[in-house]
């Protein structure tokens, strides 16, 4: 086990984890964020796609079943559920989704939300093909893809002309959760006993 | 986090682009998932599958994966045979169809790679996982049958040793023993032209995004499964039959469902496992597979070898149809499996006026992963042959496809129609949907251009492809259905639940999984009941609130669930009548209800609101003499024909001759699906109907190899389209409205899918037709392409 301490849509989380354990697993099941979901096993799919400090504290997009939990030690991530701003306005890019109809079963969008995010903080303007390009880790089944076009379009649009940028607003946890020693969900949620165990 | 919409400026909400109710917690990560649902005490359960693609199964130990951590149960097919159940084959589709046992775990034998052999429970997935790795089997191989021509002929290795046959049926149309028109044998007499077509539907995978998920909770001697499926209702119905649980100990729950396309649409093994696993150990438990596990184990589509058969005059007009089809059923026989090629065998006749028409179709057993309801199912296979097959004789003949069709097709003048398959069609106007499309792409203008390309030796060549589809939506007729030897009804169910403060409930038996019931079903009733959308509720998918229903697959929600909820309102207006009657003490007869309010005729002023009638019944303190005091209101459809939309697909490609690529550089789809409710949502299913058409003919192919291993069994392989990979849709409608739907709507699910696959073929074949090419085999790769031009100019034919 090795210990970690992550922070999470703005809470800090202090966890023991098995090396192994992929960070969307961490995610999902020790600190119950199910916003983010698994689709394939392959990293082929970005159902998965998450906000990610690099070393330098820039947030960048990552494929979370590519990331093991313990590389995100000391990092900052932003998941789907930690996008909107405060007093839980939309993020651009979830607005543009829902204006466009760029969803139909929902399974891939948190994770082209957040790849359309992080598309948006490399190239504010993109033209339509280089969204699509940009989109390319992302695989969706329902929409073929051209609702989302238009909503990473008119998400652009927005910021540029808010003269903001695409990166979220920093998260407002609520007062008394930001710093708990642990993941702070319920026992029956997400038990302990749900830590994967080692490899014999 | 609500998501606030101001109502639109016109009177009424269908026709109006209402943004989702739905999307709110789906933009925000607060989804209910199946695999999100994490319940006190829960076992995680890992299914050990077949590697081999048939074996017999000489011994299993699962005792070692007991001594591994965590691990609370394991158990073999043998080990829960009395309990397991069944996976049911609802759709025999003759008398004598050959229908293997399929148990959900195999017992002594394997029959495709992926079969599930052994299930260890534990106290998390990784757990349970790890003890896979020690499970003992050995296994015994047996030969493999994976052709399915091989497997017909005589002496050919067996799937199904008992079943003495590797065939599971033979089905047979013909439209002059049926009386529905002439013989092919006298159109074939009559002939100046015959055109013989070998096609090949290649397998595909649905690749919904969510992968399948079951939670089954027992408490008592009740279940109640939670489950990433289409099909709720049925999977209760079924899950009782075929366990012997009564239904009524039964909940099934449908929560949020991340997507289907006829992938959900199953009894699947996994669900049956988790049942008897949660009976065995007396606790609830999960099984989420993996997306590797899904490309294996799910059920697959498609996988039909189509001979045709097409006679013509030489002026154009066609005479017979014959169609024989050869369909992989796979390992055993799915939920609809074998009725699938069924559902084609009605539409390969399409839009034209056939005299003679013959199908005939043997469905087959290999050792693959069994086929069943893949988007479409059966009508993508008939519109691809026909649509096809009809460029051939286009070319044969020297003509315009466009024009070879319009010599053919049903005028709009001549509806209802009754077809050589022996189908009704509603209403339609092929005219002005291929008019429109026509216009929209720039026709002619993109003719002249492919002349100029052909003429300068372009190494980048232009195809135009055309596909003029009709398809039935609206499953089904209860009485059709029943002819056919489907094993349930075709009605839907809809139920009105009007609350005290004027807040309304509507409960559907449809269950939708990316549909968007919800913001659609909200605006049928908030014009028929005359109460603002976001005071609408929609409750589907719980078989606790919703406890009938058919569920949604094959396009049929809105034709045949929306009649069921229009006439649930109209019943809810005919009761609360006499109420408002009463308030506004006046008779009944007197009343009209319009924008909402009950009002006397004739006076605009005052009147009373559908809210007011559900106070005045809650109250219930003042009603009318023997009037029952409730509002409430069910109602159950059962539709008299299937709806027919229509629509012409154009698809502009461009083919790099050098290189085998092909680019889509134009694709304009004009849909005519009568009456819509939500523009928004239409377009959507347009666009990814089309991605998943036109990936069947680019991209998507289900490949085994001579072990029978699946060579596509991930997403890399299994090369599912991105953004990059697609053009941007020009769509429109034309609009005929369905005749008898109150609302003349007709359903789209399926339209796009239908009509795409063939107008991206014919346009890649057309772009290259100078070089002698007149097929390529789906899905067309570059590698293909390329190859079909090398081998056509070998032939000298360039």
């Amino acid at each position: 086990m090795t210990r970690i301490s992550v922070k999470v849509d703005g809470v800090r989380y202090d966890d023991d984890v098995e090396p192994r354990t992929l960070l969307v697993h961490h995610l999902r099941d020790r600190l119950g964020k199910v916003g983010t979901v698994v689709g394939c096993d392959t990293s082929n799919c970005g159902a998965c796609t998450i906000l990610m400090s690099d070393p330098d504290g820039r947030l960048v997009g990552v494929k979370s079943c590519s990331v093991l939990a313990v590389q995100a030690d000391g990092r900052d991530v932003t998941t789907v559920e930690g996008l909107s701003g405060p007093d839980n306005t939309l993020h651009p890019v979830q607005r543009a989704f829902h204006e466009r109809h760029a969803l139909q079963c929902g399974y891939c969008t948190p994770g082209m939300i957040m790849a359309a995010v992080d598309l948006l903080e490399e190239n504010p303007d993109p033209s339509e093909q280089e969204v699509r390009e940009g989109l390319e880790g992302n695989l969706c089944r329902c929409t073929g893809y051209q609702n989302i076009v238009r909503a990473v379009l008119d998400a652009a649009a927005d910021i540029r002309a808010s003269g903001g940028t695409a990166e979220p607003a920093p998260p407002t946890p609520e007062a008394g959760e930001a710093e708990t020693p642990d993941s702070g969900l319920p026992r029956e949620a997400t038990p302990d006993e749900a830590v994967p165990t080692p490899v014999p | 986090m609500t998501i606030t919409e101001q109502p639109p400026a016109t009177a009424g909400e269908v026709g109006t682009p209402r943004r989702r109710k739905e999307d709110a917690r789906l933009i925000t990560g607060r989804t209910m998932w199946t695999e999100n649902i994490t319940l006190p005490g829960m076992l995680h359960l890992a299914i050990l599958r077949s590697p081999m693609a048939h074996a017999r199964i000489t011994s299993i130990d699962v005792s070692p994966a007991l001594e591994m951590p965590g691990v609370v149960a394991a158990f073999t097919g043998a080990d829960v045979a009395d309990t397991m159940g069944v996976q049911p084959c609802a759709w025999p589709v003759t008398a004598d169809i050959v229908a293997p046992t399929h148990t959900p775990l195999a017992i002594d034998e394997v029959r495709h790679m992926g079969e599930a052999v052994a299930v260890v429970a534990a106290r998390d997935r990784a757990s349970a996982v790890d003890a896979l790795a020690v499970i003992e089997v050995e296994y015994e191989p047996l030969p493999v049958v994976l052709d399915m021509e091989a497997a017909l002929a005589e002496g050919a290795d067996l799937v199904h040793a008992d079943a003495g046959t590797n065939k599971s049926y033979t089905w047979i149309f013909d439209s002059a023993e049926a009386g529905a028109g002439g013989a092919v044998a006298d159109a074939r007499a009559e002939a100046e032209v015959t055109i013989k077509r070998r096609y090949i539907q290649q397998r595909l995978i649905p690749a919904f995004m969510e992968p399948r998920s079951v939670v089954a909770d027992p408490t008592g001697d009740t279940y109640t499964i939670w489950s990433a499926t289409q099909i709720p209702h049925i999977l209760r119905f079924l899950l009782s039959a075929v366990t012997g649980t009564p239904e009524h100990k039964i909940r099934v729950i449908a929560p949020d469902v991340g997507g289907g396309f006829g992938g959900k649409l199953q009894v699947t093994s996994e669900e049956l496992i988790a049942f008897a696993a949660a009976k065995r150990l007396g606790k609830p438990v999960k099984y989420t597979e993996s997306r590797s596990e899904s490309l294996v184990s799910a059920h697959h589509g498609r996988d039909v070898i189509q001979d045709i058969e097409l006679t013509a005059k030489r002026d154009g007009t066609v005479l017979g149809l014959q169609v024989n089809l050869i369909a992989n059923m796979g390992a055993y026989l799915g939920l609809v499996g074998p009725g699938v090629p069924i559902l084609g065998a009605f539409m390969y006749n399409a839009i034209y006026k056939f005299k003679a028409y013959r199908f005939e179709c043997s469905g087959v057993f290999t050792n693959t992963t069994f086929t069943d309801a893949y988007r479409g199912a059966g009508r993508p296979e008939a519109t691809y042959a026909i649509e096809r097959v009809m460029d051939e004789l286009a070319v044969e003949l020297g003509m315009d496809p466009i024009e070879v069709r319009r010599k053919n097709w049903i005028n709009a003048d001549e509806f209802p129609f009754s077809t050589v398959a022996g189908l009704e069609y509603d209403s339609g106007d092929y005219e002005a949907a291929t008019a429109r499309a026509m216009s929209l792409l720039g026709y002619d203008e993109l003719r002249r251009e492919q002349e100029a390309r052909r003429a300068s030796k372009d190494t980048v060549q232009l195809g135009i492809g055309v596909s003029t589809y009709t398809e039935m939506c609206g499953l089904a007729p209860s009485r059709v259905l029943g002819a056919l030897r489907y094993g349930a009804g075709g009605w839907e169910s809809a139920s009105i639940r009007m609350l005290p403060t004027g807040k309304v409930e509507v409960v559907t038996g449809t269950s939708p999984h990316g549909q968007g019931h919800e913001t659609a079903w909200s605006q049928i009733v908030a014009d028929q009941l005359g109460v603002p959308f976001d005071d609408i509720e929609v409750l589907h998918g719980d078989t606790r609130t919703s406890y009938k229903g058919l569920d949604t697959y094959g396009s049929r929600s809105l034709a045949v669930g929306g009649i069921a909820l229009y006439n649930a309102c109209q019943k809810v207006v005919e009761k609360a009548k006499p109420i408002a009657a009463h308030m506004l003490e006046c008779d009944p007869a007197d009343l009209e209800f319009t924008e909402g309010k009950f009002r006397v005729r004739g006076n605009p002023d005052g009147g009373k609101t559908m809210a007011d009638c559900a106070l005045a019944v809650f109250a219930a303190h003042d009603l009318p003499d023997g009037i029952e005091p409730t509002l409430d209101a069910d109602a159950v459809y059962d539709p008299v024909n299937f709806s027919f939309p229509h629509g012409t697909h154009l698809c502009a490609a461009e083919v790099d001759t050098e290189t085998g690529a092909v680019k889509i550089r134009s694709y304009v789809a004009v849909d005519d699906i009568g009456k819509v409710v939500n523009p928004m949502i239409v377009e959507g299913q347009v666009h990814g109907g089309l991605a998943q058409g036109i990936a069947q003919a680019l991209f998507e192919e289900a490949v085994y190899d001579d072990d029978g291993n699946l060579m596509s069994g991930t997403f890399v392989d299994y090369t599912v389209p991105t953004a990059g990979d697609l053009p941007a849709f020009i769509t429109d409608r034309t609009e005929s409205p369905a005749p008898g739907h109150p609302l003349g709507t007709k359903g789209v699910g399926e339209a796009g899918t239908i009509a795409s696959t063939p107008a991206v073929v014919n346009a890649v074949v057309d772009a290259l037709r100078p070089y002698g090419v007149s097929d390529i085999a789906m899905p067309c790769t570059p590698e293909r392409v390329w190859r079909a031009i090398r081998d056509a100019s070998a032939g000298g034919a360039a």
